[in-house]
């Protein structure tokens, strides 16, 4: 989030504010590990998920709010562990015995989209909307960390809408998109990129059959695989057609009028400003690239 | 003790190692057997071969056997087999052969305890080491993918 997604950091916390509501960011905070370790025995790796819980509770908060899908799944899957096996929560707070405080369970780990959902409100979050995004037909793409698996999932776990229903609040047309719940191939970006273009040709082919203009994701993995492996994927298939893909808060920023200043295009590789000029979301060159 | 052979093709999907299979009741209750379920807290044999898990794998094509033949060769302990394939080292993790499941089996949970198995041994055999990596591709590349994919591939 402060590295390649800043663009992700910047426009959650710009529409937040938008929304009166202020994003308050810890003071301390650590690497959550970005995947829930699946073994029994692996506490280890859940430790560093608590030390946030406990960051949060340092600072009375009862509830730990993230955008990024992979630290809402590590967060929240590490949570439920130790809320329901009390011998793994005491042995992470042996580990941790040098805090200031022992964790107990007692801190919520919630998504972004889940607090515009449950707390917000899509209603009243329309009604905030200054430059509603009329026309751009958008397809919502979850991945695999914010429903699943179903013990963590905040929506439908095969067919969510959470993220339609937001864009729709924000104005635009979300669209049928049969490959949004599909694995973009995640980590493999690293070892085995060709994968990832694969996917990348599936998934964004899948929402330009259905006539997108544009992809929205949660996920900064998700949105480096899907946006930056393009051109990949344009290598396997020559009819392939670049989209571009948008955190769902940068929408969010544009559509509550939020300035430009948060959007930071110049993190894409696919150039998101032509479509937004067509659409009439913007006059050329408004969001200039540094 | 009972032993017998299983003679199968060698297609495109079952070449190689899995040309000749050999199987007895003592791999059933094999410390291998043993361990997978208690690294992944699932009972093997829980699994009655749907094949529902292999269906909707978004990384079944990239792999040399199906997620639903990892759970047939871990049932029958035949970890040798297992091990030599590619398919759990494939498997992201995504969660769509948990929640699909019939019979609540968590395969994911089981792929990555085959994983481990593997890069716990003495051979520790990581699959990713950052010194492969150039220094433009480390650039390129958010944490976020650095650290998962070292979380998953290496010891």
């Amino acid at each position: 989030m402060k590295n390649h997604a800043r663009n992700c950091d910047e426009s959650t916390v710009a529409a937040m504010g938008c929304l009166d509501v202020e994003v308050k960011e810890l003071d301390r905070w650590n690497c959550c590990g970005t995947v829930h370790s699946l073994t029994s025995d692996d506490l280890m790796h859940r430790v560093a998920p608590v030390t946030n819980l406990i960051r949060a509770k340092e600072e009375a908060a009862s509830a730990l709010m993230t955008t990024c899908a992979m630290c809402y799944n590590t967060l929240k899957r590490a949570n439920q562990h130790v809320r329901t096996d009390p011998e793994a929560l005491a042995v992470i707070n042996e580990f941790l015995s040098l805090e200031s405080i022992q964790y107990t369970g007692d801190v919520d780990v919630l998504h972004l989209l889940e607090i515009l959902r449950d707390r917000v409100g899509f209603e009243q979050l329309a009604g905030r909307v200054k430059n509603p995004l009329k026309g751009l037909r958008v397809a919502c793409y979850y991945g695999c960390l914010l429903v699943r698996p179903k013990e963590v999932a905040f929506d439908d776990v095969e067919n969510p809408r959470i993220m339609e229903n937001l864009m729709a609040a924000l104005g635009a047309t979300p669209v049928p998109f049969a490959m949004k719940m599909e694995c973009c191939g995640a980590y493999h970006t690293v070892d085995q990129p060709e994968i990832i273009a694969n996917r990348t040709n599936l998934i964004i082919s899948s929402a330009h059959d259905q006539g997108a203009d544009v992809v929205v994701v949660s996920c900064p993995l998700c949105a480096h695989n899907l946006d930056h492996r393009q051109v990949d994927a344009k290598r396997l298939n020559s009819g392939f057609h670049h989209l571009p893909v948008f955190y769902f808060t940068q929408l969010m920023a544009i559509a509550l009028g939020c300035g430009e200043a948060v959007l930071h295009f110049d993190l894409h590789h696919i150039d998101p400003q032509p479509v937004l000029v067509a659409r009439g979301l913007a006059g050329g060159g408004r969001y200039a690239v540094r | 003790m009972r032993r017998s052979f299983v003679k199968t093709e060698n297609t495109e999907r079952t070449r190689g190692p899995m040309t000749n299979l050999s199987l007895s009741s003592a791999r059933l209750t094999s410390p291998f057997v043993a361990q997978v379920e208690r690294l992944s807290g699932q009972k093997l044999q829980a699994c009655y071969q749907c094949g529902n898990c292999s269906a909707g794998c978004p990384m079944a094509n990239h792999m040399d056997i199906l997620p639903s033949q990892i759970i047939r060769l871990a049932q029958l302990g035949l970890r040798e087999l297992l091990l030599a394939s590619n398919a759990h080292w494939v498997c992201v993790s995504c969660m769509t052969c948990n929640t699909r499941c019939p019979k609540g089996v968590r395969i994911a949970e089981i792929i990555e305890a085959i994983r481990e198995i593997e890069l716990r041994s003495n051979v520790r055999r990581d699959r990713l080491s950052v010194a492969q990596l150039s220094p433009e591709t480390l650039v390129a590349l958010p944490p976020i993918a650095l650290i998962s994919s070292l979380r998953k591939l290496a010891s």
